[in-house]
């Protein structure tokens, strides 16, 4: 009985969401509305378990059961010593909520945001740039034809899609030319990208249709 | 007792070396062995780890069974500055023999991970070429950069929506702060909330993240301040949505459908909710303006709004919007890293081909100094 309530709770928030392809409506409202505040219920209790209380609380918690308040501080070690500095952040960015301590949290943010840049630009070395040059240094010729051909194509993309982020020059001339074929090589990689994207959206469609047809109206029959 | 042979039928496996795993950031410790002469009569391997302690060796702890055949394990359990030696069983039924000790092995963390450094020699590389022209900007040097239609559109869009008597919508994506593309997307929000306060036209900025929010916040408020209108400033309209994917979908759907903002922005990092976003957009006749990195995102963006950064013209944003002689002399050395990429590319192909023919492992170097593992 329980299992038949929750169908048709989920099958009429499905409906109320798919009535938004005819217009806004009160039914869209309610389920949005229901969406919103579930998703936000859902995610503060999945950052308190999996986050704030595993990785912030939990390495006190041994401590303090051990030696209580006032002897713990003497039995930390690195482990929790080292959580002070993102303590100490989560505090400056929390203090947004006092007005006149409200510029505190500037320093969390510059602290994320230099961290992220740094990381960014060694991650970008890593997984893009390199590994992609390496797959480009390819053999024009390899014996066999159609993996010669193949490795052509890879090569003039590759070059041809560099010469289109060139910012620094216009694109005339040659560089208009190579870009030219820059640009026709990433819509063709994008039109091959919609085609399986779009595969896999009308995969979660079916999903969702094979829900209401045979979950939510067989229901109708029990 | 361990090491006693208690069946002298099968034979021991032999030769166990324990290794710290090179390159790493410690914790591992590789044990390699002979395999035992019968092998293929065997069940399996036990694998047995000592500890060494005050007292001496601890008694061996069973740390995994491996099939026959494998002669190769690492041990991703360890700690480091610990002295561990290992013990590999060999096991067929109900018998079994024991091999000698390894080795001791103490594990510990590389600071520099030696098949890396062509990571390392393109990162001096290009700091180079930035610290380079950086210092021409500075001089004084004039510097070009070509058009971007997209970000030119945001003064037409902003003014459009102005004209209209509607609001203005930003979103900033699914993007972290940590994320490339979010910081892109904030310099472009800069840029359109000090037109929106020179235009007085409202902003609305629904955020999916937290301190994204936050960022976004202070990025607005800023704009205003430059455009000289602090007073226009709303901190309502800078608000967090929702964490959720499609739950921040729905909701700045709904959103658009009930304000009707002018102009849309679409900046920063998307996944699946893109062509949602951006096909409501559409259908309510905002001019829309998108940008993202997601490679999988673009299509549908290029498909569903007006006009479309495509990965690194994001990038270029700050340089192109603020024409700040600083920013576009990382654009220049950005180029200046590009040119120096087709000429490795060029030559490595050059090198590959040349090999192919010749048959000299040599003229592979170019391939094998961008092999990352």
């Amino acid at each position: 009985m329980v299992e038949v309530i929750f169908i048709w709770i989920a099958a009429g928030l499905t409906l109320a969401i798919f009535s938004f392809l005819y217009k806004d409506n009160p039914f869209y409202k309610v389920a949005e509305h229901i969406y919103v505040g579930s998703a936000a219920a859902f995610w503060f209790l999945y950052l308190w378990f999996f986050d704030v209380e595993p990785k912030i609380l939990g390495p006190f918690k041994e401590v303090f059961h051990k030696y209580g308040f006032s002897g713990m501080w003497a039995h930390f070690g690195a482990e929790q010593w080292i959580l002070f500095i993102p303590i100490f952040l989560s505090i400056c960015m929390l203090l947004r909520f006092i007005p006149p301590t409200a510029w505190l949290s500037r320093w969390a943010i510059a602290f994320t945001v230099g961290m992220a840049a740094g990381l960014g630009v060694t991650g970008a070395l890593q997984g893009y740039i390199i590994p992609q040059t390496q797959a480009t240094l390819l053999p024009l010729w390899t014996g066999n034809p159609l993996t010669s051909f193949n490795n052509l194509i890879i090569v003039i993309a590759t070059l041809a899609t560099l010469f289109y982020f060139f910012f620094s020059k216009e694109h005339k001339g040659v560089l208009g030319v190579f870009s030219r074929i820059g640009i026709t090589f990433i819509m063709i990689a994008f039109g091959a990208s919609f085609g399986y994207t779009v595969m896999a959206r009308v995969s979660l469609l079916i999903g969702r249709i094979h829900f209401l047809l045979f979950e939510w109206l067989s229901s109708f029959f029990h | 007792m361990l090491f006693l042979y208690f069946i002298f039928l099968l034979s021991p496996p032999g030769n166990v070396k324990a290794r710290d795993v090179p390159n790493d950031a410690g914790g591992k410790i590789e044990v390699t062995w002979k395999l035992s002469p019968d092998d293929s009569l065997l069940d399996f391997y036990i694998i047995f780890r000592q500890t060494q302690t005050e007292a001496g060796w601890s008694t061996p702890e069973t740390l995994m069974i491996v099939k026959r055949g494998l002669s190769k394990i690492t041990d991703t359990d360890c700690k480091d500055g610990v002295k561990y030696r290992y013990i590999v069983r060999a096991v067929k039924g109900e018998e079994w023999v024991d091999s000698s000790p390894s080795n001791i092995a103490i594990s510990s963390a590389q600071w520099f991970h030696k098949k890396r450094a062509s990571a390392l020699i393109l990162l001096i590389i290009i700091v180079g070429l930035l610290l380079f022209f950086i210092q021409k900007a500075r001089k004084g040097e004039e510097l070009f950069i070509r058009k971007i239609t997209g970000l030119d559109a945001i003064d037409e869009a902003v003014g459009r929506s102005t004209e209209m008597g509607k609001p203005l919508l930003f979103t900033l994506g699914l993007g972290t702060i940590a994320d490339i593309p979010t910081i892109a997307g904030l310099s472009i929000l800069k840029r359109v909330s000090k037109k929106a306060a020179e235009y007085e036209t409202d902003l609305i900025v629904p955020c999916f993240d937290p301190v994204v929010y936050v960022a976004a916040q202070e990025t607005v408020k800023e704009g205003y301040m430059e455009a000289g209108r602090p007073d226009l400033y709303k901190e309502g309209n800078v608000f967090f949505l929702s964490y959720d994917q499609f739950g921040y979908a729905a909701g700045v759907d709904g959103i658009m459908v009930r304000e009707k903002p002018g102009a849309i922005f679409l900046q920063g990092y998307f996944y699946a909710e893109s062509l949602i976003l951006a096909e409501t957009g559409n259908s309510i006749g905002a001019i829309q303006i998108s940008g993202t990195t997601a490679v999988t995102q673009l299509p549908f963006f290029i498909a569903a709004t007006d006009y479309t950064l495509i990965g690194e013209e994001m990038y270029a944003a700050s340089a192109y919007l603020t024409k700040d002689p600083l920013f576009l002399a990382t654009i220049k050395g950005e180029d200046w890293v590009k040119i120096l990429l087709i000429a490795v590319i060029v030559l490595g192909i050059a090198l590959e081909t040349i090999a192919y023919f010749l048959k000299i492992p040599l003229l592979h170097f170019l391939k094998q100094f961008f092999t990352i593992i």
